[in-house]
């Protein structure tokens, strides 16, 4: 009996977090008139909310915009920050200590103290209205930094040695010992590197007025808040969907790899 | 704090280029002593991180110290600055909105901490148990903390309607009457709290399960033979084992909390009646609908500052001893 009450909570729980999903996929399909009410299905199945937004807003090069900014900014927080995650760990050199307590001292710092002069400086530079401004001030992290030195202090030091005694520069090392054995940490950083810069809305809207550079998330702010989607229900629900889409589909592959990169990463903090 | 920062970051690039160029000289593979191989590993050393502390120091060092300049100027970018000296501050201390904001967000996270460290630590305590399809269901209170914030915004949006809203529906169908969950400036701001629950529960329930699962079984054997309650368990063992964990939730919360804009951006531009106007929110009006990056940076300092100590006070009251 415990049992059972026991499934129930939990299959409460799920339906309701997963339902208003389900819901939002209905409604994007249905006649304006049919949104409200609990029934998800409709008689008029149609695909004509979606075909709006394909009209007024260019999504589909939003969704390219968003996947390089996003995987490039990726790319080089996990390069850059494994080669000082490296350095910090493994060599040993003057400063270097200072150079961990910076990284540290960094992560304290709230963005929204820099928020402005960075913008500032964005106009000065005539980065506005360019992907410089959405990947240059992103392409390194200390959180990546800090997360792998962590990860690297765990790697025998007696493989490093070896290989140093068989004349091995410390590039070659990092490449064939240290990204072999790092994969859980580089997993990691990747992924909350791409889902932070993915679904960031602020910065993109502060620095992207060009409909032609916008991120797939600000184009679907924009478009709903902005009027284009004049108050249609149906038409703002579609574009979510759209814009929940891919993320949706590349959850369900990467579910249990991406919960457990999270939880490991949050519990070292 | 930023000073000193700053004056390692430029000694600390100078070094490098000095040490660069002394084992540069092209010997370091010939002689065999570990202490050339020492000075090697520091020639690549620094060229390891220096792209890091350049970016740091452009990007990160330089609006910090720009931010400084900011607080006592007038400026909207195009004209040349104009020195105000502490105007900006008095103008803040005497702004009504300002204060109005603060009181938001702590309004904000009256509601949501709580509500998340209760569900997210219920859920946590029901799969921690030997279940069947426990990898489902942590997935699927998971969805929403992937999903991004402007799609749960649309979407609850709608589920918040007055008329139309699941919401109100549901609660009608119980015989209560609906709710103007976005139009009414009580239920405005609690109704964006219980939506940001929704959206992130999935992650602390994650957390909950890892710190759970990492306490020992021998505790709450030792408990159960000494006569103890479930509750008694509750509070005496996983509690105080799980402290880490709780901290980490109430400081993200309260950084979330902190950090609330598109929530209000979409759904209610801050209304009603400024009831849902967030810092960050009212620093972007005052950045980008007057042109003032001046009392918008001093509204960013001012927040950061109310971050800092409160993450602080947090640590300071709530940490137990245990490491």
């Amino acid at each position: 009996m415990k049992r059972f009450f026991l499934y129930v909570t939990l299959t409460v729980g799920a339906f309701v977090f997963l339902y208003p999903f389900v819901w939002m996929l209905a409604a994007s399909l249905k006649p304006e008139m049919e949104i409200g009410g609990f029934n998800p299905f409709s008689s008029h199945f149609m695909l004509e909310n979606y075909r709006f937004v394909l009209r007024k807003i260019p999504i589909l090069r939003g969704l390219g915009n968003s996947l390089l900014v996003s995987i490039t900014v990726t790319i080089s927080v996990v390069v850059f920050g494994s080669l000082v995650g490296y350095a910090l760990s493994r060599l040993h050199f003057r400063g270097r200590d200072t150079i961990f307590n910076l990284a540290l001292a960094t992560m304290m710092i709230p963005a929204q103290l820099t928020l402005i002069p960075l913008y500032t400086m964005m106009v000065k530079f005539g980065w506005v209205n360019s992907y410089f401004a959405l990947i240059v001030p992103a392409m390194m992290s200390s959180y990546a930094v800090l997360l792998f030195r962590q990860f690297f202090l765990s790697i025998p030091q007696s493989l490093i040695e070896a290989a140093r005694l068989d004349g091995c520069s410390d590039w070659r090392i990092l490449f064939t010992i240290v990204y072999p054995l790092s994969k859980p940490a580089i997993m990691t950083v990747a992924i909350l590197t791409f889902m932070g810069v993915w679904n960031d809305v602020l910065w993109p809207l502060m620095v992207i007025r060009n409909p032609e550079l916008m991120t797939m998330p600000l184009m679907v702010t924009l478009f709903t808040v902005g009027g284009q989607a004049e108050s249609q229900l149906g038409v703002q629900l579609a574009a979510a969907m759209l814009l929940a889409l891919p993320v949706i589909g590349a959850y369900i592959f990467i579910q249990r790899y991406l919960i457990e990169s999270i939880a490991s990463s949050g519990m070292k903090n | 704090m930023m000073q000193p920062g700053e004056a390692n970051k430029f000694s600390m690039r100078s070094k490098a280029e000095v040490k660069g160029q002394v084992p540069g000289q092209g010997k370091s593979r010939a002689s065999p002593a570990p202490r050339t191989k020492d000075v090697a590993s520091d020639s690549v050393g620094y060229l390891m991180v220096l792209p890091y502390i350049l970016h740091l120091a452009v990007f990160l060092g330089y609006p910090l110290a720009f931010a400084f300049v900011l607080v006592f100027h007038r400026w909207n970018i195009y004209s040349p600055m104009k020195w105000v000296g502490l105007g900006n501050i008095k103008l803040l201390l005497t702004d009504p909105l300002i204060w109005r904001a603060l009181v938001n967000t702590l309004y904000f996270l009256l509601i949501h901490i709580p509500l998340q460290l209760v569900i997210a630590l219920g859920l946590a305590q029901l799969l921690n148990q030997k279940i069947r399809g426990r990898a489902f269901f942590r997935a699927s209170y998971f969805m929403p903390v992937v999903v991004s914030g402007v799609v749960v915004t649309i979407l609850w949006q709608q589920l918040y309607a007055t008329e139309t809203g699941l919401i109100n529906l549901l609660l009608q169908r119980f015989g209560l009457s609906g709710i103007g969950w976005l139009t009414d400036r009580r239920y405005a701001m609690p109704a964006i709290a219980i939506m940001a629950t929704w959206k992130n529960v999935g992650l602390y329930v994650v957390l909950f399960l890892v710190g759970l699962q990492a306490i020992p079984a021998e505790l709450y054997e030792a408990a159960e033979l000494d006569g103890a309650s479930a509750w008694q368990k509750f509070r005496l063992i996983t509690v105080p084992m799980i402290n880490p964990t709780i901290m980490l939730v109430l400081v993200l919360s309260t950084i979330g909390g902190f950090s609330l804009f598109i929530e209000p951006y979409v759904m209610t531009g801050g209304g009603p009646v400024n009831s849902t106007l967030s810092g960050i929110l009212y620093l972007y009006k005052q950045a980008f609908f007057f042109g003032k990056m001046g009392y918008a940076t001093t509204i960013g300092f001012f927040w950061a500052m109310i971050i800092f100590i409160i993450v602080l006070l947090q640590r300071r009251y709530l940490e137990t001893e245990t490491v």
